[in-house]
């Protein structure tokens, strides 16, 4: 018999269709590889034995119905939720199973996973280095072939960082395209669920399950397939890709700048356009992300009362009170207009970058991280921290989808390769890389657990 | 900028102790100045963006759904309850 977990959710659905095995067995193979790798690797709070299903493991900051959900936070360590955020129901749907639930920066609010109130994750290739975050166990758990696929969430690049440095396939779906309702409310403007998986094919395939308008959140208005998209294209050849000089310059490992350039030069192989593009207000994104983050955050987060769920906000971990206070500043009066309103205005510069470099290339590719997984404690001050998200960000605040998708290594490390498009344009994304993965064969790499 | 996080935190409602005051005063600070660069871009002419979707208002009828849960399940995760209340401080009287 095949080793059952090393397969994708598209191998996985095709074996169960001829009979190869049980979704009996597929999840006995599942549970006994967490059985051996989790005290390792921190990467599940909950485990759920199932007998049947396809088992996805789910960030622990999306309610899933009489299953525990901490956000990772002390606060809600006895939380159970009494319904299904509209991603579980619609997975559900579609036989899918909830075998655990995964570890993460607390309440989202990290780079590292080291936030987690629960300890921090180890990254599968090297358990000295951290995992990246916020869904740093999602990441992890497809990594070490602990699920078939899993869910993130992503603020910043929580999706697509984690999975980067952890090796595997992480999509951010456009701002509003996937129904929030059930997941725990981060920084609502830029929130929005995703699939990590195995393959992009396999994402493409838990996006068409999970996105479309449920009427219960506000902010996703979206109907599926009505996208403008170049979905039946069946390779990339005169598809403009962009490159933005501002994600090759300082602060850029040297060794990931090769493996990322090493990666376009494959794209314009494969018969992509390669244009040089600029975005100019890259280099704030940052400034303005941590005003707009926290501000957000610290409004969310009034409804930590300790009366109706949770415990008392004294267990709120450090980075959360620390966000919670900067917000609370940012939007405090007399301060409003210099912070808050500031941010908002820079980051609609920072949204005009993109639709011009748009209206010249049908995506925009670099670097997801600045360097490959990093030693645990080896950025212990909080400013450090923010500045290793600062090619996620820019797309977060303008709302596009974005794709990590591996493409190489340095030292042993993974290194994925960011591909973003224009807003709702989700399908040229994952079409571009799903030709670039089939192309090479990163994805084919294992860690050696 | 300095930041006065005795005031902040009172306003956010944490509790906080001498020590944390401290390192938080010296944190946030530190992450204000940096965010002071937002002063080296013009936006005179710039609208702000709090939303990427344009939608506004979005409004649906006010019926009760198929979502609804009983208030014993509603309750389950309250810190007190009773006859199937949440219990709270009293807001009228200390």
């Amino acid at each position: 018999m095949k080793d059952i977990t090393k397969l994708t959710l598209t191998e996985t659905l095709k074996a169960l269709e001829n009979k190869e095995f049980t979704e009996e067995q597929l999840n006995e193979n599942y549970l006994s590889r967490i059985d051996t790798l989790n005290s390792k690797l921190n990467i599940f709070l909950e485990t759920k034995k199932n007998n049947s299903g396809i088992p996805a493991a789910i960030k622990d900051i999306i309610s899933t119905q009489n299953i525990k959900t901490t956000g990772g936070s002390k606060i809600l360590s006895t939380y159970i939720p009494p319904y299904n955020a509209t991603v579980i129901d619609r997975l559900l749907e579609h036989n899918i199973s909830v075998i655990g639930k995964t570890n993460l920066d607390e309440f989202a609010m990290g780079s590292s996973g080291e936030n987690s109130a629960y300890g921090p994750v180890k990254n599968p290739w090297s358990t000295s280095k951290v995992s990246g975050g916020t869904s740093s166990g999602s990441a992890a758990a497809v990594a070490a072939d602990c699920c078939v696929f899993s869910l993130g969430t992503d603020t910043g690049g929580s999706i697509r960082q984690p999975a980067s440095l952890c090796g595997v396939v992480g999509f951010k779906p456009s701002y509003g395209r996937v129904s929030r309702y059930g997941a725990i409310a981060i920084t609502s403007s830029t929130d929005q669920i995703g699939p990590i998986t195995k393959s992009v094919a396999d994402a493409r395939l838990v996006l068409s399950w999970i996105e479309g308008e449920d009427g219960m959140d506000s902010n996703c208005g979206y109907t599926p397939g009505v996208s403008t998209q170049i979905h039946t294209r069946s390779g990339i050849k005169g598809v403009r890709v962009g490159v933005p000089k501002e994600y090759f310059s300082e602060g850029l490992d040297l060794k990931v700048k090769e493996v990322i350039e090493t990666a376009i030069k494959k794209l314009e192989e494969l018969g992509a356009r390669i244009v040089e593009i600029s975005l100019p207000h890259t280099e704030y994104a940052i400034a303005a992300y941590y005003i707009i983050n926290p501000s957000e955050i610290s409004a969310n987060f009034a409804r930590f009362d300790g009366i109706r769920f949770g415990g008392k906000r004294e267990e709120f971990g450090d980075e959360v009170k620390r966000r919670i206070m900067l917000g609370t500043f940012a939007l405090s009066s007399g301060y409003y207009d210099a912070y808050f309103t500031k941010a908002a205005r820079v980051r609609t510069l920072i949204k005009q970058d993109f639709e011009k470099a748009f209206e010249k290339v049908d995506v925009i590719v670099g670097p997801v991280s600045p360097t490959v997984a990093w030693n645990f404690g080896e950025k212990a001050d909080p400013l450090t921290m923010y500045l290793s998200d600062a090619y996620t960000i820019p797309a977060s605040l303008a709302g596009l989808p974005g794709l990590s998708v591996p493409c190489g290594f340095v030292g042993g490390l993974p290194v994925g390769l960011q591909i973003l498009g224009k807003y709702m344009d989700d399908e040229t994304v994952l079409n571009v890389g799903e030709v670039y993965e089939n192309a090479t064969d990163w994805r084919m790499e294992k860690p050696k657990l | 900028m300095k930041i006065d996080v005795k005031k902040v935190a009172k306003l956010a409602n944490l509790k906080l102790s001498e020590e944390e005051e401290a390192k938080y005063s010296e944190q946030l600070s530190k992450i204000l100045e940096y965010i002071d660069k937002l002063n080296e871009v013009d936006t005179s002419d710039v609208e702000p963006t709090y939303n990427v979707t344009g939608l506004s208002n979005v409004m649906r009828p006010d019926e009760v759904g198929d979502c609804t849960i009983s208030s014993a399940e509603a309750t389950k995760n309250g810190s007190q309850v009773k006859d199937g209340y949440f219990v709270t401080k009293g807001v009228f009287e200390e």
